[in-house]
């Protein structure tokens, strides 16, 4: 049976033909376009909630889709332990909704950052990090105005093991010249409780293919095969 | 009766607010404003709302603020500013 997977779009998503794009091309598993308020989780094994914006943003990124019918739906994939991951806009909507902790605020120099990053993984023990090593450092790029993580319950995240992603320097270290947006404690993505619901400012789906990175890597698509790996796994 | 509700969110003290740094540090200081010791920006909404009086009136968008996070309690902090027939 091929594994199906959503890609979630909310009035002024952008990123989601590029999240399709790899699904479908790149790792050749059954993924599509699904409106917001025509979502059904029953249909699929997993989702994504892809970057761009959503409702133009009003209020805050990501609170109005928050409340989208959608969302109810992605409650219950969640809950039946089926992956969803929120890259940008997606990472912001996760937040708002509350199936992960903390917020994104507007970075810290005010100016949208687009460029590529080194990320180092801190946790593989998620449905998107399990092909990866704690410790390995991925090129990936980050395009957004509003990606300065916050939290109020850092300890209880390092605690329970949430942080899934930092942003690190060419040497490896998560220095503050390394850390793009003014995010706390230089976090890039944290996962649930769980480990089946991950957020990212940084965007995999443009680092999947060689041909889109300076430096030829497809860093991005290790997050991918771990979240098919993981639905593959959870259906034997 | 007719009520106008004047609500203001704010980041916490705690999550840094660049806009208000900015304003203070590249456009009242360079500009020779030095008594100012602080600037904090914020969000502002005007809701007019139906209700009986100005406390259920403001009880109203309270909850309706909460319920929906209009703010956000993890990064926001939520002041009813005013509340006035309209």
């Amino acid at each position: 049976m091929s594994i199906k997977i959503a890609v979630i779009e909310f009035p002024a998503s952008n990123c989601d033909l590029d999240a399709l794009h790899v699904l479908n091309n790149v790792l050749n598993v059954e993924a599509s376009l699904v409106w917001h308020n025509q979502f059904k989780e029953k249909d699929y094994d997993g989702a994504v909630l892809p970057g761009g914006f959503s409702f133009g943003d009003y209020l805050r990124a990501g609170i109005i889709a928050a409340h989208s019918p959608a969302i109810d739906e992605a409650r219950i994939m969640l809950k039946d332990g089926r992956p969803i991951i929120g890259i940008c806009n997606g990472f912001q909507i996760l937040t708002e909704a509350q199936f992960l902790p903390g917020a994104l605020l507007r970075n810290e120099s005010l100016k949208f950052i687009c460029k590529w990053v080194n990320l180092r993984i801190e946790n593989n023990k998620t449905a998107f990090t399990n092909r990866m090593k704690i410790g390995d450092i991925i090129d990936i790029p980050i395009a957004h105005g509003e990606g300065r993580y916050f939290t109020d319950k850092l300890k209880e995240l390092v605690d329970n093991d949430q942080i899934v992603f930092r942003y690190i320097d060419e040497k490896g270290i998560a220095a503050s010249d390394a850390n793009p947006n003014g995010s706390m404690d230089n976090i890039a993505g944290v996962c649930n409780l769980e480990g089946n619901c991950l957020g990212l400012m940084p965007h995999p789906e443009r680092a999947s293919e060689s041909i889109l990175s300076p430096k030829g890597t497809t860093h991005g698509k290790l997050i991918f095969e771990s979240m098919i790996d993981f639905i593959k796994r959870r259906r034997k | 009766m007719l009520w106008e509700v004047e609500v203001v969110l704010e980041n916490k003290k705690a999550a840094r607010d660049p806009v208000g740094e900015t304003i203070k540090r590249d456009l009242l200081a360079k500009k020779g404003y030095d008594k100012i010791s602080n600037v904090r920006s914020g969000q502002y909404l005007r809701i007019n709302i139906e209700a009986k009086n100005e406390e259920i009136a403001k009880n109203m968008v309270e909850q309706m603020c909460n319920e929906l996070r209009i703010f956000n309690p993890v990064t926001q902090t939520l002041t009813i500013l005013n509340v006035k027939s309209s």
